[in-house]
C-alpha cells in the first residue's frame, strides 16, 4: 500500500531504532507524551516498545475522544435516546462506552433506537429517510471530527432538514495540553504531537508549549516509522537543548492547517465557557457548542438534557492514567473488573484508549518477552 | 451421562449482538450457559461438527444458521453461504460432506423471485460441493421479523479414517497452515451494506474447502493435528481458541499472513484488525513439522489452494496466547475479537 508500506519497512525501522539508541543518553530517563490516541494504538499495534531503549518511556496523553468524555455526558446522550421518537446516531467508538446503566449497545439491545454511523452525514441521511423521527447525532471528537459535524450542520440548514440535531461533545486539544503542562504531577519532557488534529489546526497553535514551557513538540504520523522518526527529532532537540515545534507529518499536515475546515468550524461552533473532562476536571474554553444561529439543530436546546454528573467508580484510576501519572496496568481494576469486554472506564473501550491498547496488545508482554 | 461442568460463568444479563459475533462473548455464552445446560460428553469437544459413532461408522454432524444482510453480495449470496458454511464445518472435522437438510425461514413479503434465485444458488453450491439436499423445513414469519430470509442447514458426512484431529495432539514445533488470504468475506459484506463509501473489487471467498483438505489428509494423514474454518471472529479467534484448548502459545509471523491490498486498506481506514475479520472459504490447519513441506505442497496442488502458506508455529510459552511477531522483531498479543468489530473514528 502506498504511503503505508514505506513506513513499515523493517530495515528502515531498525535503522531508526538504532539512531534512537545512539541519541539517547543512557544516564537519562526520557518521558515523552504521545498526545493522540491514534499514536497510543500504533505504539502497541506495532510493538514499538520492543525496539526502543528502556530509558525512553512513552506516556499516553488525553487524545482519545471517548476516553476524555465523562460518564455523565454518555448518560445525557442516552437519556435523549429513551424518547421513542428519537434515533440516536453515533460512531462505532461510542457504542461500548459505559454509562451508569450500561453502554449504548446495551441500551440498543433493550430497545432504544441507537444506530452506528460512519460519518455525521450518514446521520443526516438517516433524518432524510425517517422524516417522522427525530435523528440526534451524538458528536464526539477533537478538531479531527468537528469540521465534518460543522459541514453536516451547514448542509442540514441549507436543505432545511428540521428533524436532525447534534448533541455536541466536541473538544479542543490545546486547553487539554495546557492543563497537563500546568498539572503539579507534570513530568513530561517532550510531546509527540497529534497528527490528525493537526491536519485541521496546523502546527502554529502548539508554539506556546515550546515558548512558555520549553518543551519540544513534533507533530507525528501514525506509521511505525513516523513515530520513531518523531522520537529521533525530539531527542535531537533535547540533546541540543532547544524547544520548538517540528512537523514530521508534513506529507499530510500543512503548517497553517486546513483553512476551509477552520472556517466551517468557526461558522457553526463557539467555545463553551467550560467543559468537564474525564480525569482532568473542568477546563475552561476547552469544548465547542453550537452557535445561536444553529440553535434549531442543537439537541441541547431541543431536548431536555438532565446534565448528569457521575463520579467514576472509586477504584478506577482513569484520571491518573489519562494524565500519564499511572500506567494502565497500575490501575487496581485493570484486567480484573475492567476488561475490553466489560469496561469500567472509557480507556478500556476504544482501541485508542491506553488501557484497551495495553490490554489487547501488551497485556502479556512479560510472558511474551520469554519467547 | 456425566455432568458437564462450566469452566466459564455466564453472568451477562441479556443477549447482545456480541454474543453472536464469534469472539469472547460467543464463547462465554456457549461454554457458560448452552453447553452446561444441554451438555453431554460429546458436546464437550465444542468442535465445528459433532463426531458421533453410529453402527460402527464415524460420522460428523453439524448445523449452522445464516442471517446475512444483504442477501446477495459480490462473490456470493446467502444461498451459497448456507451450503459452504456447513460443508466446511464438516470438512475441517475431517469428514467428506455427504448430505444436507435445508430449513428456510421466510419473511412475509419476500419476493418469490428472490427466493427462487437463492434456491438455485443452494442447488448449484450443493452440486459444486458434492452433497445432496435430502430434506428440510419451511416456515414463514411476519413481515419485519427475518430480514427477507434466514437459512439453517444441517449436514452430515463420513469421517476419513486417516483424520485424527484434536487440540490435545498439538505440540510445540507444529506449524500453522492457512489456505489463502484472509478477510475477503467480512470486508465484502461490510461494504455491500452500503454504509461506507469505499469502492473495491473485493469478492467474498465463499467456497467449499473439502478438496484442499482431502488432498492434505490424503498426503499427510495423521500429520494434520487440528483444523478450523476461521469464520466469525476471524483467524485471531480460531487460533486463540486453539491456544486455550491445547494450552500452547501460537507465534504468527506478521509478514507471512496473506491479506489482500483492498482488505488491508479498508481495515486501515476503519481501524479494524484483518485477523478479526470473518472468512468463508479458508481453513487453518496445524501440521507436524516433519510433514510440513508435503502438507503445503498437497494444499497448493489443488485448484484454489495456490495461495496457501505457513503463517506461524506452535510454541510452549506463554501458554494460551497468540502472538504476532513483526519483521523488525516487535511482539504483540493478538487477542480474540471482543464484541462485533466496531470501526474507529480517527
Ligand atoms: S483499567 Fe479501567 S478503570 Fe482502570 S484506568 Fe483503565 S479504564 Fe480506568
Amino acid at each position: 500500500m502506498k504511503f503505508v508500506d514505506e513506513f513499515r519497512d523493517a530495515h528502515l525501522i531498525r535503522q531508526a531504532a538504532g539512531e534512537i539508541r545512539r541519541l539517547a543518553d543512557p544516564a537519562r530517563h526520557y518521558r515523552l507524551m504521545e498526545v493522540c490516541g491514534g499514536h497510543t494504538h500504533a505504539i502497541y499495534r506495532f510493538a514499538l516498545k520492543d525496539v526502543l531503549p528502556d530509558n525512553i518511556e512513552l506516556v499516553h496523553g488525553p487524545g482519545c475522544p471517548v476516553c476524555v468524555l465523562p460518564m455523565g455526558r454518555v448518560d445525557d446522550g442516552l437519556s435523549i435516546a429513551s424518547d421513542p421518537k428519537v434515533i440516536l446516531a453515533t460512531f462505532g467508538d461510542m457504542m461500548r462506552v459505559p454509562g451508569r446503566n450500561g453502554t449504548p449497545l446495551e441500551h440498543k439491545a433493550r430497545g432504544a433506537d441507537i444506530r452506528m454511523v460512519y460519518s455525521p452525514l450518514d446521520a443526516l441521511k438517516l433524518a432524510e429517510k425517517n422524516p417522522d423521527r427525530e435523528v440526534v447525532f451524538f458528536a464526539i471528537g477533537f478538531e479531527t471530527t468537528a469540521p465534518s459535524t460543522a459541514l453536516t450542520l451547514m448542509r442540514a440548514r441549507a436543505l432545511g432538514i428540521r428533524n436532525f440535531s447534534v448533541f455536541c461533545n466536541h473538544v479542543t486539544i490545546i486547553p487539554a495540553i495546557r492543563a497537563i503542562l500546568d498539572s503539579p504531577d507534570m513530568r513530561i519532557e517532550a510531546f509527540i504531537g497529534p497528527g490528525h488534529v493537526s491536519t485541521v489546526i496546523g502546527c502554529r497553535p502548539y508554539e506556546f508549549i515550546c515558548r512558555d514551557y520549553k518543551r519540544p513538540l513534533v507533530t507525528s504520523g501514525f506509521e511505525p516509522l513516523d513515530v520513531l522518526q518523531s522520537i529521533v527529532m525530539i531527542l535531537r532537540q533535547l540533546e541540543a537543548g532547544t524547544a520548538f515545534v517540528e512537523n514530521q507529518y508534513a506529507r499530510v499536515v500543512p503548517w497553517e492547517g486546513n483553512l476551509p475546515a477552520l472556517r466551517a468550524m468557526a461558522e457553526v461552533f463557539e467555545l463553551r465557557p467550560y467543559f468537564e473532562w474525564r480525569g482532568l476536571g473542568f477546563i475552561s474554553q476547552s469544548a465547542l457548542k453550537l452557535r445561536d444561529s444553529y440553535a434549531a439543530w442543537d439537541a441541547e436546546s431541543r431536548f431536555h438534557i438532565p446534565g448528569i454528573r457521575v463520579t467514576d467508580p472509586k477504584a478506577a484510576q482513569c484520571g491518573e492514567v489519562l494524565k500519564g501519572v499511572l500506567k494502565p496496568h497500575q490501575c487496581k481494576l485493570f484486567g480484573r473488573e475492567c476488561t475490553p469486554e466489560k469496561p469500567v472506564g472509557a480507556l478500556m473501550v476504544s482501541s485508542e484508549g491506553a488501557c484497551a491498547a495495553y490490554y489487547n496488545y501488551a497485556l502479556r508482554t512479560t510472558a511474551a518477552a520469554a519467547v | 451421562m456425566p455432568d458437564y461442568k462450566a469452566q466459564i460463568r455466564f453472568s451477562d444479563s441479556q443477549i447482545e449482538m456480541a454474543h453472536g459475533a464469534g469472539g469472547k462473548a460467543s464463547r462465554r455464552l456457549i461454554e457458560g450457559l448452552i453447553a452446561p445446560a444441554l451438555g453431554g460428553p460429546l458436546l464437550e469437544a465444542l468442535g465445528d461438527a459433532a463426531l458421533v459413532e453410529i453402527a460402527g461408522a464415524r460420522l460428523a454432524f453439524t448445523a449452522d444458521s445464516f442471517v446475512v444482510k444483504p442477501l446477495r453480495f459480490p462473490g456470493g449470496s446467502i444461498g451459497d453461504l448456507a451450503v459452504n458454511g456447513t460443508v466446511n464445518d464438516l470438512a475441517v472435522s475431517g469428514a467428506k460432506p455427504a448430505a444436507l437438510l435445508v430449513t428456510l425461514i421466510l419473511e412475509a413479503g419476500l419476493s418469490s423471485e428472490v427466493l427462487e434465485v437463492e434456491l438455485r444458488a443452494i442447488a448449484a453450491a450443493a452440486r459444486h460441493a458434492g452433497v445432496v439436499v435430502v430434506g428440510g423445513d419451511t416456515k414463514v414469519v411476519e413481515h419485519g421479523m427475518a430480514d427477507g430470509m434466514y437459512i439453517t442447514t444441517a449436514g452430515i458426512g463420513a469421517v476419513d479414517p486417516r483424520a485424527t484431529c484434536s487440540p490435545k495432539l498439538v505440540k510445540p514445533g507444529d506449524r500453522i497452515l492457512l489456505s489463502g488470504p484472509i478477510g475477503d468475506h467480512g470486508i465484502t459484506i461490510l461494504l455491500a451494506r452500503g454504509e461506507i463509501d469505499l469502492e473495491t473489487d473485493l469478492r467474498s471467498d465463499t467456497r467449499p474447502v473439502y478438496p484442499m483438505i482431502e488432498a492434505l489428509i490424503g498426503r499427510v494423514g495423521s500429520g494434520v493435528k487440528w483444523m478450523r474454518d476461521p469464520t466469525r471472529g476471524g483467524v485471531a479467534s480460531s487460533l486463540n481458541e486453539l491456544a486455550a484448548d491445547a494450552r500452547v502459545a501460537i507465534a504468527l509471523f506478521e509478514e507471512t499472513v496473506p491479506v489482500r491490498e483492498q482488505v488491508r486498506g479498508a481495515c486501515e481506514i476503519l481501524g479494524l484488525e484483518p485477523m478479526h475479520i470473518a472468512n468463508e472459504g479458508q481453513f487453518l490447519a496445524v501440521v507436524a513439522p516433519e510433514c510440513a513441506e508435503e502438507a503445503l505442497d498437497a494444499v497448493r496442488s489443488v485448484a484454489g489452494g495456490e495461495e496457501a502458506v505457513f503463517i506461524g508455529e506452535v510454541r510452549e510459552a506463554p501458554a494460551r496466547t497468540v502472538l504476532s511477531i513483526s519483521a523488525y522483531g516487535g511482539t504483540r498479543v493478538v487477542d480474540m475479537l471482543v464484541g462485533d468489530p466496531l470501526p474507529r473514528i480517527c
